[in-house]
C-alpha cells in the first residue's frame, strides 16, 4: 500500500460504505452491479439512495451495509468510502471513520488540505485509465464508474464471475458492451491487485444466506400487490418518491394484463392533471366497481383530502398509497420521513377516520397493497398502505415472494342482480347485520339498486337529510364501522425477550434499526419488549402492550411524535408511561441513534452501564 | 325536509317506449330548485331525452359536482345510479367510472361555476381525455347555491342584482371545448326544449366526449334585465345556427342525405344526425370552419346555439389505451391476477 496502513480489525461481511457520485453520470448501474454482486455472493446486504432533488449535477451518494449477521437498518459509520465527486472530497473524507478506507480517483491530486493521517487513501487513476482505453467523453464516463467497480472487487474480495456473469446478463440484448465492461472492471481490478495490499480487512466471504431472497424495492412490490390483487384502475400524478410505483404497475400489467395477440388491456391507468383528480378518478372507479388506487406523497395527500372525506362519508372503496417523504410542504422532496402518520388517520374536514396499514419492507409492502384491496372493499372505505421513501425507493433483501392461487378477493358485501331482484328495497345505508357494514350495488346491475350517491347529509335509506337525528344516525354507525376494523389490520408485531423491563414501540421502515437497537441494548444490560404497529385504527393489542410497560420508548421519524399522540388519543394509554425518540432529519433510521437516545434517557453512560446519580442525569432523563 | 314523494303524473300522448317505460320511469325526485329555474326545464328536457331513447335507466350514471345544477340528477331517471360529488370534480369521478365500467351511459350536469370556476381544469382534462359522456353545462351566470356571485362565465357589463357590472373577461365553455378538442360541441337554451332535446339525444350517443352548454338562466340572481344569461336576452338575442335532428339506429331512416352528405352525418353507431339547415360556408365536422363561424356571429352579440362541432369517428378514452372490451368491474379475478406460477418465475428477475 502505498499510505502507511492503518489496523483495522478483521471485519468480514460485516461493514458499510458509501459511493459519492454526481448524479446523472450513470453510476447508478455500477452500484447496482455490486450490490447484486454482493447479495449473489450470498451475503445479507441493503443499498440505499441519498439522492438529490435534481436530474443532473448534483451529489448522490449509494451506501451499502453488507451484515452477516442480517441487519438492514443504515449506519452513519461508513468503513470505506469512494469519493468520485471531488464536490465532495472534504465531506466524504471526514465520514471515513478513523482507520477506514477512501477510494478516489489520482488522475488528480488530492487537495492537501483534505487529507487525514487516521484514514487510508487509495488512490486509483481511473480516468487517466479510462482515457486511455477507452474513446468519446460518454463511454469514458460510464466505464469509470464500472471501472471503480472493479477495484472495490478486488479490495473486497468480490466473486469476478459473479459479476462478468451479471455484465453478460445485463448486456444480452447488446453484447457489444459486454466488452468494453470487462475491460473496465479489469482495469480497476488489476490496479487495486498490484498496488494494495488485498482485500481489505473489510472483506466479503461467500456465504448462503440469500438463495431465499430477492432484492427489491418496496414501490416495486406494492405496484405487484395491486397487479395481485386485481386492482384494473390506478390515477396518478408524478410525485417524488411514490412514482416508481405506477412506472411498476404499469411494467407488470403491460406483461401480465394486455393480451398478447390482440393488444387489449386489463387495465386501465389515468395519469391525471393533479392529485385532486387522480383521487376522483379512484373514488370514480371504485364506485362503479372497480379496485382502483392511486400512489402519491404529502403534497398529494393534501391535495387529495377532500376526496378523501367524500370516499369516507358515501363510503366507497378506495386505496391510497402514501409514500412519505419529508415535510411540511414540498419538504425535501428526496428524503425520507414518517410525517404523514397524523395526517392519513383522519384525513379530510369534519369527522373522518381512516384505515392504514404500515409496511416495515418491500414484503410488507406488497402483502399490504393485497390486504388494502380487500380492507377497502370490505370496509367500503377509503384504506391507506403508508410507506416511505426508504422502503418505496431503496433496495431491500427480502423474501422471496409467493402468491397462494387459492387466494380469493374479498369483494365485501356487494349486491348482485340476483339478490337485488329477490329483495323488496334496497336501501344503501342501512345496518343490516348491525355490524356496522352496509350493503353496496354497483351502477347499471339492478334498477333496484339504484341509489343517489352523495357527500351531503344523508338517511340511512340513501336520500338527502338535514335532520339531526337522521345524520347522527350514520354517523355513529361510521364510527363504529371504522372502529371494528381495528381487530382486521394487521396485528402488531411483537417480540419480548427475557427480563425485559421496558419497551421499544415504532413503526414502518424504523422496524430493522429498532430491532437493531434493542439487540445492542441487550448486549448492554438492557433487555427491551418490541412492538411495532402495523395498522390503524390500533389492534387491542397495542394498547395491551403500552399498559404491560411502564416504559415505552416511541420511536418515529417525525418532529412531532405523531404516533405516540395517536397512540395516546386513540387508546387512552396513561402518556407518562410513553416517551418518544424522533428522528426527522430524512436519512433513515440507524440502530446507534436509538439505542443512544434510549440511554440517554435512562440517564446510562454508554460506558459504565448504571444508572447515573440524579443529579447528573440529563435533563429530561425519565428512569 | 327529508323526502317528498312526487305525485305520479301521466303524460297524456306519450305512451310507452321501446322498453314498454313511460316518461315517468325517466323521472326523479321532486325538485327543490326554485320555481322557473332553467335546471328544471333541462332536466324534463333530460328525461325526456333518455326516454325517447329507450335507455334502460339502470344502465345510466348520472354523474355531479356541487350547485343547483349538481342537484339535478336527483330529479331525474330515479332508477339510475347518482353521484353527487365534490364542487367542481365531477369529471375525475367520471372518468374513474367510465374506466370501470365503459358500459353505461354517463351524463353528467355542471354548473358554471363547477366547470369554468373550480373545475376549470378538470373540465379541461376530460375533454383531453375524451371520457365516452355527455357533459351539460348549465350555464347561468353566476354561482346560483351560493347566493347569485358572478362565475366565470358572466360577460363583461352583466350586472349583478344589485346592479354592480361584471369586469373581468368571461370564460366561454364553447370556444373553450372547441380548441380543446372535444369531439362534440353544441349549445342549447332551457327555453327550448324542441332544440335541446335532440341535441340532448345525440350527445348521448356519441361515443367520445360530448359538451352541450345550455344557457339556463337563474331566476333568482340573474335574470334581470343587463344580464346576458337571462330569458330574455337569450330569446332575444339567441341565433340557432345549426339546428338538428337526431335518428337513432333503430330508426328508419328515410330521408337521403343530400348536399353533398353535408346535411346528415353517420355516427360511429349508425345513428344519424340531421343538420336541418346549414350555412352555405360551414362544416360542422371541421373543427377550424366552426370555430371561426362561432366567433363571428359571437362578436355580433348573438348566442349561437346548435350543435356546432362534431367528430363521427367515434373514439374514446379506451380506444386510445386499448382497454379490454369487458367492462373492468366485471372482470374475475381470475382473469387479472398472474398466479403463483408467474410470480416465482418473476422472482428469478429480482435476484
Ligand atoms: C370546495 C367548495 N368550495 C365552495 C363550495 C360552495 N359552493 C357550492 S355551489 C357553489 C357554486 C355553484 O355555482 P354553479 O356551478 O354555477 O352552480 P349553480 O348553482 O349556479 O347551478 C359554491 C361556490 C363548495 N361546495 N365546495
Ligand atoms: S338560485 Fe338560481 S340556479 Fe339556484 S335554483 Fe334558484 S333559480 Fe335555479
Ligand atoms: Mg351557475
Amino acid at each position: 500500500m502505498p499510505e502507511p496502513g492503518l489496523d483495522m480489525a478483521d471485519r468480514t461481511n460485516d461493514f458499510a460504505f458509501k459511493i459519492g457520485t454526481v448524479n446523472g453520470t450513470g453510476s447508478a448501474s455500477a452500484n447496482g452491479l455490486i450490490m447484486q454482486a454482493i447479495f449473489r455472493m450470498g451475503i445479507p446486504c441493503t443499498g440505499k439512495n441519498v439522492f438529490p432533488s435534481n436530474i443532473q449535477g448534483l451529489p448522490t451518494w449509494y451506501e451499502v451495509r453488507v451484515s452477516g449477521d442480517g441487519y438492514s437498518a443504515r449506519t452513519p459509520e461508513f468503513d470505506l468510502i469512494v469519493a468520485m465527486n471531488p464536490a465532495t472530497y472534504e465531506r466524504d473524507i471526514a465520514d471515513v471513520r478513523p482507520g477506514g478506507y477512501l477510494l478516489h480517483d489520482s488522475s488528480w491530486p488530492m487537495a492537501k488540505e483534505f487529507l487525514r493521517d487516521d484514514i487510508n487513501f487509495l488512490g486509483v487513476p481511473l480516468g487517466e485509465m479510462c482515457v486511455r482505453e477507452f474513446k468519446g467523453a460518454r463511454v469514458r464516463i460510464l466505464m469509470k464508474n464500472i471501472a471503480y467497480a472493479g477495484a472495490l472487487a478486488a479490495l473486497l474480495s468480490m466473486d469476478l464471475d459473479v459479476i462478468r456473469r451479471m455484465i453478460r446478463e445485463k448486456f444480452a440484448a447488446k453484447p457489444k458492451l459486454i466488452g468494453s465492461n470487462y475491460k473496465a472492471i479489469e482495469l480497476g481490478y488489476d490496479y487495486a491487485m498490484e498496488h494494495f495490499d488485498c482485500p481489505l480487512p473489510i472483506r466479503l466471504e461467500t456465504m448462503d444466506a440469500t438463495s431465499d431472497h430477492v432484492l427489491m424495492d418496496g414501490n416495486t412490490a406494492a405496484a405487484l400487490g395491486c397487479v395481485f390483487a386485481g386492482a384494473t384502475v390506478g390515477a396518478w400524478y408524478p410525485i417524488t418518491p411514490s412514482t416508481s410505483l405506477m412506472d411498476g404497475f404499469q411494467r407488470f400489467c403491460e406483461r401480465f394484463r394486455k393480451d398478447p395477440e390482440t393488444g387489449e388491456r386489463n387495465f386501465f391507468i389515468a395519469q391525471a392533471e393533479d392529485e385532486l383528480a387522480a383521487a376522483g378518478v379512484v373514488v370514480g372507479a371504485g364506485w362503479a366497481g372497480a379496485r382502483a388506487f392511486t400512489p402519491t406523497s404529502g403534497p398529494g395527500i393534501s391535495l387529495m383530502s377532500e376526496f378523501i372525506g367524500l370516499a369516507y362519508y358515501a363510503e366507497v372503496p378506495s386505496v391510497f398509497v402514501d409514500v412519505q417523504r419529508v415535510g411540511p410542504s414540498t419538504g425535501m422532496p428526496t428524503r425520507t420521513q414518517q410525517g404523514d402518520i397524523a395526517a392519513v388517520a383522519y384525513a379530510s374536514h369534519g369527522d373522518t377516520k381512516h384505515i392504514a396499514l404500515f409496511p416495515a419492507n418491500p414484503e410488507e409492502s406488497f402483502h399490504m397493497a393485497v390486504e388494502a384491496f380487500d380492507l377497502a372493499e370490505r370496509f367500503q372505505t377509503p384504506v391507506f398502505l403508508v410507506q416511505d421513501l426508504d422502503i418505496g425507493m431503496n433496495d431491500w433483501m427480502i423474501p422471496k415472494l409467493t402468491w397462494d392461487d387459492n387466494f380469493a378477493p374479498d369483494r365485501g358485501k356487494v349486491l348482485g342482480a340476483d339478490e337485488l331482484e329477490r329483495i323488496k328495497k334496497f336501501y344503501r345505508y342501512m345496518d343490516v347485520d348491525g355490524d356496522g357494514i352496509p350493503y353496496r350495488s354497483l351502477p347499471g346491475v339492478h334498477p333496484k339498486g339504484a341509489y343517489f350517491t352523495r357527500g351531503s347529509g344523508h338517511t340511512s335509506r340513501g336520500t338527502y337529510t338535514e335532520d339531526a337525528d337522521e345524520y347522527t344516525e350514520v354517523m355513529d354507525r361510521l364510527r363504529k364501522k371504522i372502529d371494528s376494523a381495528a381487530s382486521e389490520v394487521p396485528s402488531p408485531a411483537i417480540e419480548m425477550r427475557e427480563g425485559a423491563g421496558m419497551a421499544l414501540v415504532t413503526i414502518g421502515s424504523c422496524d430493522g434499526a429498532v430491532r437493531e437497537a434493542a439487540d445492542i441494548l441487550e448486549s448492554q444490560g438492557v433487555p427491551v419488549d418490541y412492538m411495532r404497529v402495523r395498522g390503524f385504527p390500533f389492534d387491542p393489542l397495542v394498547r395491551e402492550f403500552l399498559d404491560a410497560h411502564e416504559l415505552n420508548f416511541v420511536v418515529e421519524q417525525n418532529r412531532d411524535a405523531q404516533l405516540k399522540r395517536l397512540l395516546v388519543t386513540e387508546t387512552e394509554v396513561d402518556p407518562a408511561r410513553i416517551h418518544s425518540v424522533l428522528d426527522y432529519g430524512g436519512f433513515p433510521l440507524s440502530a446507534a441513534f436509538v439505542a443512544g437516545e434510549v440511554n440517554e434517557r435512562l440517564g446510562l453512560t454508554p460506558d459504565d452501564r448504571k444508572l447515573r446519580p440524579a443529579a447528573e442525569r440529563p435533563e429530561g432523563a425519565v428512569a | 325536509m327529508t323526502y317528498i314523494p312526487k305525485p305520479a303524473v301521466r303524460h297524456p300522448g306519450l305512451g310507452a317506449n321501446e322498453l314498454g317505460l313511460h316518461m315517468r320511469d325517466y323521472e326523479g325526485t321532486i325538485s327543490t330548485l326554485c320555481a322557473g329555474c332553467g335546471h328544471d326545464s333541462v332536466t324534463a328536457a333530460v328525461i325526456q331525452a333518455f326516454y325517447e331513447l329507450s335507455i334502460p335507466p339502470h344502465r345510466i350514471a348520472k354523474m355531479s359536482g356541487i350547485g343547483c345544477s349538481a342537484k339535478t340528477p336527483a330529479y331525474f331517471v330515479e332508477q339510475a345510479h347518482g353521484f353527487n360529488g365534490v364542487h367542481g370534480r365531477m369529471p375525475a369521478l367520471a372518468t374513474g367510472a367510465n374506466a370501470a365500467n365503459r358500459d353505461l351511459y354517463y351524463i353528467g350536469i355542471s354548473g358554471d361555476g363547477d366547470s369554468l370556476s373550480i373545475g376549470l381544469g378538470q373540465f379541461c382534462h376530460a375533454i383531453r381525455r375524451n371520457v365516452n359522456m355527455l357533459y351539460v353545462l348549465e350555464n347561468n351566470g353566476v354561482y346560483g347555491l351560493t347566493k347569485g356571485q358572478f362565475s366565470a362565465s358572466a360577460d363583461i357589463g352583466s350586472r349583478s342584482k344589485r346592479g354592480v357590472p361584471n369586469k373581468s373577461e368571461p370564460i366561454d365553455p364553447v370556444a373553450l371545448a372547441l380548441t380543446l378538442g372535444a369531439t362534440f360541441v353544441a349549445r342549447g337554451f332551457s327555453g327550448d326544449k324542441q332544440q335541446l332535446i335532440p341535441l340532448l339525444k345525440a350527445g348521448l350517443m356519441h361515443k367520445g366526449f360530448a359538451f352541450i352548454d345550455v344557457i339556463s338562466p337563474c331566476v333568482t340572481f340573474n335574470d334581470h334585465v343587463g344580464s346576458t344569461k337571462s330569458y330574455l336576452y337569450t330569446r332575444h338575442h339567441g341565433h340557432e345556427l345549426v339546428p338538428v335532428d337526431f335518428v337513432p339506429i333503430r330508426s328508419e331512416i328515410s330521408a337521403p342525405s343530400n348536399n353533398g352528405g353535408r346535411t346528415s352525418i353517420t355516427m360511429h353507431d349508425g345513428s344519424m344526425v340531421r343538420f336541418r339547415k346549414v350555412p352555405e360556408d360551414y362544416d360542422p365536422t371541421d373543427r377550424l370552419s366552426a370555430y371561426e363561424h362561432y366567433r363571428s356571429l359571437q362578436n355580433r352579440g348573438e348566442v349561437v346555439t346548435g350543435l356546432l362541432y362534431l367528430d363521427p369517428s367515434g373514439e374514446d378514452m379506451h380506444d386510445d389505451n386499448a382497454t379490454t372490451s369487458t367492462p373492468l368491474s366485471e372482470m374475475s379475478h381470475e382473469d387479472l391476477c398472474p398466479g403463483s406460477e408467474q410470480m416465482d418465475a418473476l422472482m428469478e428477475e429480482f435476484r
